[in-house]
């Protein structure tokens, strides 16, 4: 990707949504405190109403999974039990074990949240919905701070000094080691298709429809986003590879002596990871804040071609582009969820084997193949709609093996998505007549 | 905002001071952990520390713009040694309270060695630190490269690649030398007892 066309959605040389509603750009004070008050008042209500959301969502999924109800007694449908929950363990006792290590016990779980939290304000919600759009490494700058969050955890397991947490601690240490290599890996694929690694930047380019998407670039970028979602499954502790908290086997892992708000922190920075491990991937493979018929990218190079004249409808866009990216967040989540209530749980030196000895080598092949991919097969270089038109064949000169194959690869994935929700219903039919079966007995004869 | 207020905030110069503040908040964090990680008797409050004092030198990088550099910090050594660091002790400790009591001479040639380095760093200072004061720009370049990254990349790909390389090849050596000490004694252990 050359420089040139990159330089035209770069943070510098697009408005912001403050410039356009006041018809001014921020003096430093201003953006100074408009960033304290997005702080407090956005994005830490952000994160604790989607950590809480998917709390219920979870046990609402699990619920119909295993053919009961689930949470409905708070709220419309138990919409309200998470809220419920958390006052629950506001007003429980604080309790640190007379044998742990205090200072390290009552740290662990803010080490655990904050990096969670500090990953949101990379995550591009949408065109201008970003807190840091000039942050050029948004998705290695992610990476490194989710990084951090494992720490907290095996803080939390050692402070506790207790068998099942230490163990717990022990098995996210281990695990940690064997799954960031293939993840690592399969985001430079990803990036490296891309070539850049601001956030902001990457859902431009994948601006152009659902064929410019970038998991439809290559055929080895698909397998990449495979390897990348199953190796963070195992760095959100999500089943099947939640061995550090495996239930089953050591109490509740590494939280097994945390009461009241402490763990709810555990558990905020668990869901706050998943969103935003799930918002990786959107950003990185799955088009961003984009729509697969590329309308957003058409109608934000309209706007952002006379910002002043487009107010209203820059920010019903961005508004837009939230929603469909937290969708696809949220989508992803579910998948983990789903996930997590259908596999057994492997042992924890399964878990190594499947990281170090099936992921890396695999990851490893697919960097090679992507690599020889970008040497040989030239790509449609430039951004959709500003430097080309993505659906028309003419702007394609010179790349029509890149459209043959994005095209295709795009309808795989469009036909492997419609296989999956035919299987769904399916399932969901033929478990309702199951589940009449068990709950309304038969008459006796 | 009434007048006098606006006539303040107009003639603070903000992005200096704002630069300031959060230099001195990060080099207090950096410098506190620092001392913490040396006055700790617990080797886990040692490694607690010393991703504090990670975390302060990352976000001075930040300061400077390096964000990139400030995450390969977070990732490689708050991320990957620390783990490791901790995951030595649990391996090998017996219990979390353990104590850390070094003996005199590791001391002594501890403190040798610190005082060394301290005294090269304080000449190297002194003979740079005149001209870094006068030139204008130490904080960060406004109109810098617009993609680090990508310069990074080329640099090390291109220009150094043999000390890149030499590098690889120093840490290939290393892990070869690990699988062969870990091959070993497992060997030993499977073997039947006599």
């Amino acid at each position: 990707m050359s420089m040139a066309t990159l330089a035209a959605v770069s943070p510098q040389s697009t408005p912001t949504l403050f410039h356009l509603i006041v018809g001014q750009p921020p003096t430093v004070w201003q953006s100074l405190l408009l960033s304290v008050i997005l702080l407090a008042v956005v994005f830490i209500p952000l994160v604790l109403m989607i950590a809480m959301f998917c709390i219920w969502w979870e046990r609402k999924v699990a619920g119909h999974i295993q053919s009961r109800i689930g949470p409905n007694r708070v709220g419309p449908i138990g919409l309200l039990q998470s809220l419920a929950d958390g006052i629950k363990l506001l007003s429980k006792e604080d309790l640190a074990p007379r044998d742990s290590d205090k200072f390290l016990f009552r740290l662990a779980p803010y080490v655990a949240f904050t990096p969670a939290f500090a990953a949101f304000l990379a995550l591009p919600f949408a065109p201008l919905l970003v807190f840091e759009p000039r942050l050029n490494s948004g998705v290695f700058w992610i990476l490194a701070i989710l990084s951090v969050e494992i720490m907290g955890i095996i803080l939390a397991g050692w402070a506790s000094n207790n068998k099942w947490a230490i163990y717990g601690a022990m098995r996210e240490a281990c695990q940690m080691v064997s799954y960031e290599i293939p993840l690592g890996i399969a985001i430079i694929i990803g990036v490296m298709s891309a070539g850049t690694l601001n956030l902001v930047q990457l859902g431009h380019l994948q601006s152009g429809g659902l064929h410019t998407w970038i998991i439809f670039r290559n055929p080895f970028v698909s397998g990449a986003f495979l390897v990348y979602f199953i190796a963070s499954l195992a760095s959100n502790k999500r089943a099947p590879f939640d061995l550090p908290e495996s239930e089953s086997e050591l109490v509740a892992g590494y939280h097994t002596e945390y009461s009241g708000m402490r763990f709810a922190f555990f558990f905020f920075a668990e869901y706050a990871g998943m969103f935003v491990v799930g918002g990786i991937q959107a950003a990185l493979f799955l088009g961003g804040w984009n729509d697969p018929f590329g309308l957003m990218g058409y109608y934000f190079h309209r706007f952002a071609s006379d910002p002043q004249a487009h107010v209203s409808g820059m920010i019903l866009l961005n508004l837009f582009g939230f929603g469909i990216f937290t969708s696809k967040c949220l989508a992803i989540i579910f998948l983990q969820m789903w996930l997590r209530w259908t596999l057994p749980r492997p042992r924890i030196d399964q878990v190594l084997y499947t990281c170090i000895k099936v992921l890396l080598p695999a990851a490893g092949l697919l960097l090679i193949g992507a690599s020889l991919w970008e040497l040989f097969i030239p790509e449609r270089d430039g951004l959709p709609w500003v430097t080309y038109q993505p659906f028309t064949l003419a702007g394609w000169e010179g790349a029509h093996g890149a459209l043959i194959t994005q095209t295709m690869l795009a309808l795989l994935g469009l036909s492997f998505i419609g296989l999956i929700m035919f299987w769904a219903m399916l399932a969901i039919s033929g478990g309702s007549k199951v589940k009449k079966r068990l709950t309304e007995a038969a008459p006796i004869p | 905002m009434n007048p006098f207020a606006a006539q303040f905030f107009s003639e603070l110069d903000a992005t200096a001071l704002a630069q300031k503040g959060l230099f001195y908040l990060c080099a207090t964090i950096c410098l506190l952990a620092a001392a913490g990680v040396v006055a700790s008797r617990n080797v886990i409050h040692m490694a607690v520390s010393l991703l504090f004092t990670l975390l302060g030198v990352a976000g001075l990088y930040f300061l400077l713009n390096a964000e990139f550099l400030a995450a390969v910090q977070l990732v490689i050594y708050a991320g990957g040694t620390l783990i490791l660091i901790i995951f030595g002790v649990m391996l090998t400790s017996k219990s979390p309270l353990s104590q850390f009591q070094p003996r005199r001479w590791e001391v002594i040639v501890g403190g040798v060695t610190a005082g060394v380095l301290l005294v090269g760093i304080w000449l190297a200072l002194k003979s740079s630190l005149p001209e870094l004061m006068r030139t204008p720009g130490v904080t960060a370049p406004a109109t810098g490269p617009q993609y680090p990254v990508r310069d990074l990349g080329q640099a090390l790909l291109g220009d150094y690649l043999l000390p890149f390389e030499l590098a690889s090849v120093l840490l290939l050596v290393v892990m070869i030398g690990a699988a062969y000490l870990a091959k070993g004694r497992r060997r030993v252990e499977d073997a039947p007892p006599a």
